[in-house]
């Protein structure tokens, strides 16, 4: 099998997979960061929303031939403590309730946030209708988003 | 109490300090489960509260945290009494282990909204009780009597001398105390944790990607498995060729299983690419024709015979005789099966060895998880310890064992901890379904308008039939609930259940029963209401005159709403109220039709759910609720085909998402009644309320889901 190079949360890392292994199983499989959620395969409920090269991507429909050579974050590295506005803001707002899809939401709104630091309604509609919550959170959700909007602080793409 | 009972739980207690190694233990006694009530009643603890030497309180629950907020409650519940901060209290997850039943059920598991109902009095005396230990230790320690002692936030103060001790000072010599008998428990006045806002203790772990769920567990040596499984429901394995399986790198075992052929692999995406390259013959069995329509055919035919009575309460038959046409009515009402479909798709991880079974499970059902394993494994259920993990959504779907028996069976096969991984696909065509239902309702009108008759046929299948085999007695009451019990003063009334067995299994799904039968409930009422020309909210109040709660939130919900206030044109208001799990929900929904849609813009939810323990979790729990029913009403649907589940992923089964959500208020009804649940009671109205406000737009009433595009056509 291949190898492939990429950084993980700043870490230099070195992958020995096959050629069509999801960004996602590498990350929770060979690396064990299980921070980053299987949800449906497809890229169609977002819980797997991780950040290549800043953008948002869905990790398990990226294959690692597209992910090497870049940087990927999860949100096991989204901030070195844990408290990226965005994170912050998810608990002030008491977003979270089974928070199985929280990952690849705050993946996503972190993103959005550093394109759009104080995004509209329609703008978090357009930003976030890729993350699927069978927990129905969306109404905190948006309120965390405009709260982490107010914080400012670091922006949430550009992490290492 | 009982000496004998006193004795056990001392003895409990012991054995929670021999566990606990320094400190103090206290073990919750609970009463026994109704209808085994008397002098021989055992005492047995559902959870213990540690204080350890180091001062952390650790409160051991015995329930499953899949969002609905326990692993916040049972910790505030204990924290009043205790005079602690509920931030600074470690969770621990308790084994499977009986002496943590859940009381109303006699079985350790989590479902039908009863956690904080079953908890709500037994934690608070565990937290009272450790409480009264700690002070006597302080008192005998200080050389003072016990009411000269304040105890707050962990520390007990003699205030007069400043003299202060904290818990983890005392721990060691309150645990050698003898434990006090009927501590007197703070007076709801007095509360300072219950019923005050308390953000959730689990949120950090949760932003931070560190929460454990089930999938997420990791051993040395760990493998995947993915499973093919039969597409046919009670079909099975006729051969299979593992040949271009086996050439996946990677794959280590292909194994035959009763529920198909697994592939176990070296992670996931071997396991899955391996499982793809399989060939599998089935027989697929006696529900190979069966197709959706087919179903409601039969449907049709079967709601023409009578079926077993659910309730009779005068005479319903003559009433609707007595009732001239105009003010006779008849409906059918149907629904479809519905999936699940949990964020987190179903797993399951066991490690068996010759003496010894680890079972680490996203699990609502320790009990039969732990019997599960030891029957497969050939061992004792106390070699078998189950370790709960954080559940990525459960709403009835993890009360089921298929994914226990799977990974258990894989384990002991190949001798090395397996992990068995549903993919999306085998999550929505292999789930036990919300049964789809054909109900007949019919209603008979006084010359005032109000009901003189209430009759309702439905026709469907038996969830316990399948779940407690050995417990049906051939009614199934969960067919019925809400239309049996609803509230509404009707003299004469009559329901009735048909059962028919498809082969598709059904299951528990958020609010059970509740979800189909208050749709149909609150339409049909809806139907009377325009049929004796009234406001359906004022139609409502006189039906529920006698019934102060429902009328309560009835009330609630129509004044936020601004019931009868004039709306922007294109928009209506539909309202719906119902009861189920202890709880009392009413609700308005505000819509609207933009092409040939239906768009939810509005919810006002008045929630009466007894004494409130966290109104964070209520009101998070309504909104839950709330996204979960209207996902349902809108477009949920599972249709079979050839025997097969036709969905299979979030492009065919669309849950809400974020642009659709709706504006959702939730207004909580103060209420000194005993708990009721919070995780179920607000799914069961909001279809009624969105489909009656449909009908307020557009003159056609919706008698079956989820809502269709040719249903909004104007009348």
């Amino acid at each position: 099998m291949p190898a492939y190079s990429l950084t993980v949360n700043g870490r230099p890392r070195r992958v020995t997979v096959a050629a069509d292994t999801p960004l996602l199983w590498v990350l929770r499989d060979t690396l064990a960061l299980t921070g980053t959620k299987f949800g449906c395969g497809a890229g169609l409920c977002g819980a797997c929303t991780v950040h290549l090269d800043g953008a948002a991507v869905r990790s398990c429909s990226t294959p690692i031939t597209a992910a090497a050579g870049k940087r990927v974050t999860t949100i096991e590295g989204l901030h070195p403590q844990g408290e990226h506005p965005v994170q912050r803001a998810w608990i002030e707002e008491d977003v979270v309730q089974c928070g199985y899809c929280q990952a690849g939401q705050i993946m996503s709104a972190a993103v959005l946030l550093a394109q759009t630091p104080h995004p509209s309604d329609a703008d978090i509609d357009a930003a976030m209708a890729g993350n699927i919550c069978r927990c129905g959170t969306y109404q905190r959700v948006r309120r965390a988003i405009h709260r982490a909007a107010q914080m400012g602080g670091p922006a949430g793409g550009g992490a290492p | 109490m009982t000496a004998r009972a006193t004795l056990d739980r001392r003895e409990l207690l012991r054995l929670g300090a021999a566990m606990a190694g320094t400190g103090l233990v206290v073990g919750v006694a609970r009463p026994a489960p109704a209808g085994a009530q008397g002098a021989s009643a055992p005492f047995a603890p559902d959870a213990f509260i540690r204080v350890g030497a180091d001062g952390v309180v650790t409160v051991v629950i015995g329930y499953s945290e899949m969002g609905q907020g326990i692993s916040t409650a049972l910790p505030m519940l204990v924290a009043e009494e205790l005079e602690v901060d509920p931030a600074t209290i470690r969770v621990e997850q308790a084994p499977a282990d009986m002496r943590y039943a859940n009381p109303l059920f006699g079985l350790q598991g989590t479902g039908g909204s009863t956690t904080v109902r079953a908890m709500h009095e037994p934690l608070r005396r565990a937290g009272a009780t450790a409480r009264e230990m700690l002070a006597a230790a302080a008192a005998e320690t200080m050389g003072l009597s016990r009411d000269q002692l304040v105890v707050r936030g962990g520390i007990v103060a003699h205030e007069a001398s400043g003299r202060r001790m904290s818990y983890g000072q005392l721990a060691v010599a309150a645990g050698r105390r003898p434990v006090p008998e009927n501590v007197a428990l703070k007076p709801p006045s007095a509360w300072r944790v219950l019923g005050r806002p308390q953000r959730r203790l689990d949120a950090a772990a949760k932003v931070r990607g560190q929460a454990r769920f089930g999938i997420d567990v990791r051993l040395p040596g760990l493998l995947t498995a993915v499973v093919a499984r039969c597409p046919v429901f009670g079909g099975t394995v006729a051969g299979f060729d593992a040949t271009r399986a086996r050439r996946v790198p990677g794959v280590r075992h292909v194994i035959p299983l009763p529920a198909g052929v697994a592939v176990v692999a070296d992670g996931y995406w071997a396991a899955r690419k391996g499982r793809d390259a399989l060939t599998v013959r089935w027989d697929e069995g006696a529900t190979a024709a069966l197709t959706s329509a087919a179903l409601s055919t039969r449907y049709a035919e079967l709601a023409q015979q009578s079926g077993r009575v659910a309730k009779h309460q005068g005479d319903a038959d003559a009433a609707l005789r007595d009732a001239p046409p105009p003010r006779r009515h008849e409906a059918i009402f149907e629904v479809p099966y519905l999936a699940h479909a949990t964020m987190e798709p179903m797993n399951c991880t066991a490690h068996v060895r010759a003496d010894a079974v680890d079972v680490w499970a996203p699990t609502q059902f320790q009990t039969s998880t732990q019997q599960t394993a030891a029957q497969i494994a050939g061992l004792p259920p106390a070699a078998v310890r189950v370790h709960t993990t954080y559940l990525g959504g459960g709403f009835g779907r993890r009360a089921e064992l298929d994914f226990v028996d799977d990974a258990v069976r894989l384990s002991k096969e190949v001798r090395a901890p397996v992990q068995v991984v549903y993919t999306r696909e085998d999550d929505i065509q292999h789930d036990m379904y919300r049964p789809a239902t054909y109900t007949v309702m019919r209603a008979g009108l006084g010359t005032d308008g109000l009901p003189t008759a209430w009759w309702a046929r439905v026709v469907g299948a038996s969830i316990f039939a399948r779940f407690f085999p050995q417990m049906f007695n051939g009614m199934d009451e969960s067919s019925v609930e809400g239309l049996t019990e609803h509230g509404y003063g009707i003299p004469n009334q009559h329901v009735e259940w048909v059962r028919h067995e498809s082969g598709v299994p059904v299951g528990f799904w958020r609010s059970v029963g509740n979800t189909q039968n208050a749709f149909i409930k609150e339409c049909f009422v809806d139907e009377l209401a325009e049929l004796a020309g009234q406001d359906p909210v004022a139609y409502r109040r006189m039906l529920l005159a006698s019934h102060a709660r429902l009328l309560g939130v009835l009330n609630a919900a129509a004044e936020r709403a601004g019931w009868g206030s004039s709306l922007p044109a294109g928009r209506a208001r539909g309202v719906a109220v119902h009861e189920s799990f202890g709880s009392l929900v009413a609700q308005v929904a505000e819509v609207s039709i933009e092409g040939d849609a239906p768009v939810v813009h509005r919810v006002v939810c008045a929630a009466d759910v007894g004494t409130v323990v966290n109104p964070l979790t209520v009101e998070a729990q309504m909104e839950s609720a709330i996204v979960y029913g209207l996902s349902a009403a809108l477009r949920g649907e599972i249709t079979i085909d050839r025997g097969r589940v036709v969905q299979s992923n979030f492009h065919d089964y669309q849950p809400l998402r974020m642009h659709e959500m709706p504006r959702v208020e939730v207004h909580l009804v103060r209420s000194s009644h005993n708990p009721g649940g919070v995780g179920e009671p607000g799914t069961p109205p909001i279809a009624p309320a969105v489909c009656n406000a449909l009908f307020a737009l557009t003159g056609r009433r919706i008698r079956r889901l989820p809502i269709r595009a040719e249903d909004l056509r104007r009348a």
